[in-house]
């Protein structure tokens, strides 16, 4: 966002009382009067954004994925995606990786209704640099977008000055036996999955799908053209989510085996993120079980 | 503008939001017509809009509407008026009210921009959300200095939302003095009197304590009160607080069987009580 500040003057930013959360401290600093406190209020938050897009500006509304999503869907739908309002709602702490704060917080839904809105772009970066990246992306491009992160609990291992291309996914490794597609902190799980595979020579191609929607389809079929089998991961509910978005791609065009890896309709809990991820079957373990198992049904 | 040419023109407007209705048997005749004196008021003299045209003889329409008065509707559900206002403004052809909420109509049963019919800048039907959208428009303008106001209108029963008092709260915070909500005072909502379904009390204490003025329109159906009010709303604007209107209507008016009662929030009438109603409205400006 601070980026972002310096460089496009039509960028404003709103926040729901979590600014240091968001990490906003220097946008705010660089340009005070192109921000926006919300207070604790994020259904009128979407509606200001909404306003704020119709006047020419181009609003990033920033707070939890949990507020973000299920809490103000109705006006999401009709203020920013039926209205076609360029509104960038920019979420974080999604998912089971938000740890201790536990279930109330831990938004595993939002993928599956964000996905299901007509016009909205549905994005979900890998690491700190893909984010940034895809920030200033969503500034460039015209339409509602809703950019989901989590706590910064992986690596940073995407290039720092990579140019992100909206529903363009990217080729992490190629491989030819199984196809990995992976969205936000899986996709590192699905690197460490990759590495222990090829030590048993098996070859996996991991691609992350950043772009829920629009979805590379294209990048999807060539890949499990080769490898004849997939296995997707995500931090979200299986119900809706990535792997259902995949999977509606080969029903549809390239029938094949698919193992899913994400959360299996249930709550989160409090925890540390790595013992939650480990409990909810969602690391790099879970990920090379899901590969034996897709081979064997190949 | 004069205000017999006022009085015409909602005439007009209620003979157009009657045939709708009863064009396609749904949509809400009755909070559109105790609403028609101020959206006309709003429309054919208050605010100041962008009065060109493009090749087609209609009037220019900008979403962003700079250096524009901007009306927003939050209780969409009034659409009839809205759309009959617009035509008749000049933004697009009356006879497309004839197409009030049949299939591809650009005329939604709530009014939507996903269609681009000119004039709508936002979807509404849903409740509450409006005052909010219209505060974000508000600030925009404050942030390009574009010194003209933002207008928005809401139902009585739709304070029951709580977004509503997130915006309220909102635009005192930030001081948006650029900002005109009225309030629909009809007293009614689908399931009764609002007193019964779910009071709101003192409405003007209440926006008053939020950090609004307020101004109080007595009589919403009277044109000369109704002009005058909206002349003072826009004089206590630009003093550090958003402008409240709370606006007594009757729901229905203009049509004698129509006021006085919820039944006809969301009913349409039928051919007998079409012709007993247009009785009442005369043609001023002749029918799309």
């Amino acid at each position: 966002m601070a980026a972002l500040g310096k460089t496009n003057p039509n960028v404003v930013a709103l926040c729901a009382d979590l600014v240091a959360s968001l990490k906003l401290d220097a946008f705010i600093k660089d340009n005070p009067q192109r921000f926006i406190q919300c207070g604790i209020a994020e259904a009128n938050m979407i509606g200001v954004a909404a306003g704020l897009a119709i006047g020419g500006y181009i609003p990033f509304a920033t707070t939890f994925a949990n507020f973000g999503s299920g809490r103000v869907y109705d006006q999401i739908r009709q203020s920013v995606a039926y209205s076609n309002t360029n509104v960038k709602i920019c979420v974080s702490h999604a998912g089971l990786t938000l740890g201790e704060d536990g279930a109330t917080h831990q938004i595993l839904e939002d993928l599956a209704m964000m996905r299901a809105m007509p016009e909205m772009t549905v994005i979900n970066p890998c690491d700190f640099n893909q984010t940034k990246a895809a920030t200033i992306a969503i500034a460039d491009f015209e339409g509602p977008v809703y950019l989901r992160f989590g706590r910064p609990v992986v690596p940073v291992f995407s290039e720092a000055d990579q140019k992100f291309e909206i529903g363009k996914a990217w080729m992490v490794n190629e491989g030819k036996d199984v196809s990995i597609f992976a969205t936000g902190h899986l996709v590192w799980e699905a690197i460490l999955a990759g590495e222990i595979l090829e030590q048993v020579g098996i070859g996996a191609e991991i691609i992350n799908l950043h772009t829920i929607k629009p979805l590379d389809e294209q990048s999807i079929l060539q890949s499990v053209s080769k490898t004849k089998c997939a296995v997707t991961a995500e931090e979200h509910q299986l119900n809706g989510g990535l792997g259902d978005a995949v999977c509606q791609v080969l029903s549809r065009h390239l029938p094949s085996p698919v193992e899913m890896i994400g959360v299996n309709n249930s709550f989160g809990e409090s925890g540390t993120p790595g013992l939650l991820m480990e409990k909810y079957g969602l690391n790099s373990r879970n990920i090379v079980h899901a590969v034996h198992k897709v081979l064997g049904r190949k | 503008m004069e205000l017999t040419e006022l009085k015409n023109i909602a005439s007009q407007v209620r003979r157009d939001i009657v045939r709708m209705v009863h064009s396609c048997q749904s949509g809400h005749p009755g909070g559109s017509l105790g609403c028609t004196d101020v959206v006309v008021s709003l429309y054919f003299d208050i605010m100041k809009i962008n009065e060109e045209k493009d090749e087609t003889g209609f009037l220019k329409f900008s979403r962003k509407g700079e250096n524009e008065d901007l009306f927003f509707l939050s209780n969409g559900h009034i659409s009839p008026l809205f759309y009959s206002v617009l035509a008749r403004r000049g933004y697009f052809s009356i006879d497309e009210l004839s197409t009030f909420r049949k299939i591809n109509s650009r005329l939604q049963g709530h009014p939507a921009t996903h269609e681009h019919l000119p004039g709508i800048r936002v979807a509404s039907g849903s409740l509450g959300q409006g005052l909010s959208v219209a505060a974000g428009t508000a600030y925009a303008k404050k942030l390009r200095k574009d010194d003209r106001q933002v207008f928005v209108l809401m139902g009585d029963g739709e304070q029951q939302e709580g977004q509503v008092w997130e915006a309220a709260q909102f635009a005192a915070h930030h001081e948006l003095d650029n900002l005109i909500a009225i309030i629909d005072w009809n007293g009614q909502q689908i399931d009764g009197p609002t007193e019964k379904v779910m009071s709101n009390k003192d409405l003007k204490a209440k926006y008053e304590a939020f950090g609004w003025y307020t101004v109080v329109l007595a009589n919403g159906n009277d044109m000369q009160l109704t002009v005058d009010a909206l002349k003072d709303a826009k004089q206590k604007a630009g003093n550090d607080k958003p402008v409240l209107v709370l606006m007594k209507s009757d729901m229905g008016f203009g049509v004698d069987y129509m006021m006085g009662t919820h039944k006809w929030h969301g009913a349409a009438p039928n051919d007998e009580q079409l012709e007993l109603a247009l009785l009442q409205l005369p043609a001023t400006f002749g029918d799309y």
